[in-house]
């Protein structure tokens, strides 16, 4: 160590090559010492295991009277379970055809043959909030299915995003019929 | 720290201890700073915010003795500072005040610093700093509100976390990743309490920068002219604490009207239940001081649009020592300028009026105009459209515009020539201002 000390003494030039080295290798593992570091302090606010655990529920949809729909609690956020009436299936089968925002037709947001059961995420895709049934409320504007208390984004029987500032329809989450009448969610 | 001393140690003791730590010269220094004689009492709103920090981190440090952050406890915890806690109610209402009273005090504090044109050079940084205290001071605002775990806390927290996930492709891992769960939820409330607590001692430190910024150039003046030398300035003390003092003392006043006769005036009615996550309050809407931002954000029907003119809104102020070009400080001397001015305060009320009221809800009630676009003209979607656009014109178009284009009034040449001979009656020509001759 002293001798090569001496040696950068003794000639100007190629020591710099070393000199830039070490500069480099040192920045290099005290950046990559840093991340190794600060991934576990950020990574940590992610959900944790037991959060990540609640993951799915079962419901007997027969419960649910025609016409009307229950709202569950699915891994903390509403879940809407909607018994649709034969209008309100045709009104959302007629929206297929319309300027939709996020096209989707009624039939790929239900189960084959399951129309009448229309299950959504009720959580607004625009900053979040839980839509209000609108009560079939057909007047211009309305579509005759949710209307966000917030920033009013109108969703129709088919939970699509047809006015206001939401991008995207109501989230259909994944699950199966079970059996004819009880839905697992998740 | 300009680089001045009037310092001298009297004593064995202060002499050894300014040696080692010059820390009572610090505080000397502090005191006897040189101030431009001239200020005026929308000068004292930085004397008030440094009490709405003290004010704030006291009751704070005091709430979270008693405070569980779990989301089963944090609701009836409240409930027990308000009833079991000896005074916890009043230091719990001074804390919610104080929230409000921060930001009345710093929204002056902003206005007085645009109108006498405190952000120009050489304070730029000064100004950028207090900007990121304003920021700060919004997250700190949000956190805590949080914190009582009412319905409104609860879906205030979902709304202001979702606006992250505007960004696009990863937005939604962000949200998830700053609520820590599917949604909003007990590790929310407890994260944030976390932060709630961190945030105020990042401002206090920010607030050291913003005071070191302020001591080298010095305090800016209503006059916008430079300090020519001694006779434009007073020492900081007696002078300016006493003035600060006395409008502490009034600010106080206000303060206590609110904590002792008002204090949920500035609440929300449905804090008072309990957090629900199948149920979102009929009328949603944020503090008062976060209203206008809340306008913006609702007067564009996109997401991602209204989240950038949100974010775009807080840049501009960011921005405002770039944007403007006029090389006249005060906007005593700028007629126009000071017009436009009051427009933009009006503007930012009005802002603040429409972020209160639903979108769809009608201006003039019972009148229906005509359909422009997606809503009547007659809501406060429209009103606030019009009062977004002239926030944004000016800063980006009339500030840079103006400043080129006016013809300004004569500015003084020095603190104490207006005093000695006002511009607005000056006797005959050249015997106006003898001192300027010297």
């Amino acid at each position: 160590m002293a001798e090569s000390v001496v040696g950068a003494h003794a000639d100007e030039a190629p020591d710099q090559d070393r000199r830039d080295f070490i500069h480099i290798a040192a920045m290099a593992a005290a950046v990559g010492g840093v991340a190794a570091v600060a991934w576990p302090l950020i990574d940590q606010m992610n959900p944790s295991a037991d959060t990540l655990a609640l993951s799915s529920i079962e419901y007997d949809v027969d419960k649910v009277p025609l016409g009307q729909q229950v709202v569950l609690l699915y891994r903390k956020q509403p879940l809407f379970v909607r018994h649709r009436t034969p209008q309100e299936i045709a009104e959302a089968v007629a929206g297929d055809h319309a300027d939709l925002r996020d096209p989707a037709t009624d039939a790929s947001r239900v189960k084959p043959g399951k129309a009448e059961w229309l299950v959504l995420i009720g959580v607004c895709t625009h900053l979040g909030c839980t839509p209000g049934f609108d009560g079939g409320n057909l007047a211009p504007g309305h579509y005759g299915g949710w209307l966000c208390p917030c920033h009013g984004s109108v969703y129709d029987t088919s939970g699509r995003i047809r006015r206001g500032p939401a991008p995207l329809n109501l989230a259909v989450p994944d699950y199966v019929f079970e059996t004819d009448t009880k839905i697992k969610v998740g | 720290m300009s680089g001045h001393s009037t310092y001298e140690p009297k004593t064995a003791v202060e002499r050894w201890i300014d040696t080692r730590l010059p820390i009572i010269r610090f505080g000397v220094d502090l005191m006897d700073f040189p101030t431009p004689k001239n200020l005026n009492y929308w000068w004292t709103f930085g004397g008030i915010l440094a009490f709405c920090l003290v004010t704030q981190i006291v009751t704070g440090v005091i709430l979270a003795m008693h405070f569980d952050p779990s989301g089963t406890g944090a609701f009836s915890s409240l409930q027990g500072i308000m009833r079991n806690v000896d005074y916890g109610w009043l230091i719990r209402y001074i804390h919610t005040t104080g929230a409000s009273m921060f930001f009345v005090a710093v929204y002056i504090h902003i206005f007085r610093g645009i109108y006498y044109g405190s952000y120009k050079a050489p304070r730029e940084l000064l100004w950028l700093i207090g900007a990121a205290i304003y920021l700060v001071m919004m997250a700190t605002a949000f956190f805590g509100y949080v914190l009582p775990w009412g319905n409104m806390s609860f879906w205030g927290a979902k709304v202001i976390t979702s606006i992250v996930g505007a960004v696009p492709v990863i937005g939604p891992s962000i949200t998830t990743w700053l609520v820590g769960g599917f949604t909003v939820d007990a590790p929310t409330l407890n994260r944030f309490f976390s932060l709630h607590y961190l945030f105020p001692f990042i401002i206090a430190a920010l607030v050291g920068l913003h005071i070191w910024a302020l001591h080298v150039p010095g305090n800016s003046n209503p006059l916008g002219v430079d300090v020519k030398s001694k006779s434009d300035t007073v020492p900081f003390h007696p002078y300016y604490t006493v003035k600060d003092g006395f409008a502490i003392a009034l600010f106080m006043i206000l303060f206590a009207v609110f904590v002792f006769y008002m204090p949920n005036a500035l609440l929300d009615t449905d804090n008072n239940i309990p957090a629900n996550p199948l149920q979102t309050p009929a009328h949603i809407v944020p503090e008062w001081y976060l209203l206008p931002y809340y306008a913006i954000l609702r007067a564009i029907p996109d997401k991602l649009s209204g989240v950038i003119a949100l974010a775009g809104a807080i840049a501009c102020i960011f921005a405002l020592p770039f944007l403007d070009t006029s090389r006249v400080r005060s906007m005593r001397y700028r007629p126009q300028a000071k017009l436009y001015f009051f427009i933009f305060v009006v503007d930012c009320l009005v802002l603040g009026f429409c972020g209160a009221h639903e979108p769809n809800e009608q201006v003039i009630p019972g009148l229906t105009t005509f359909n422009l676009l997606d809503s009547d003209l007659n809501t406060y979607v429209w009103l606030s459209r019009i009062a977004a656009a002239y926030y944004f014109v000016y800063f980006l178009v009339i500030t840079p515009i103006l400043g080129l284009r006016e013809t300004p009034l004569p500015v003084p040449e020095s603190i104490s020539s207006p005093v000695l001979s006002h511009p607005a009656a000056p006797p005959a020509g050249a015997t106006a201002s003898p001192e300027k001759k010297g």
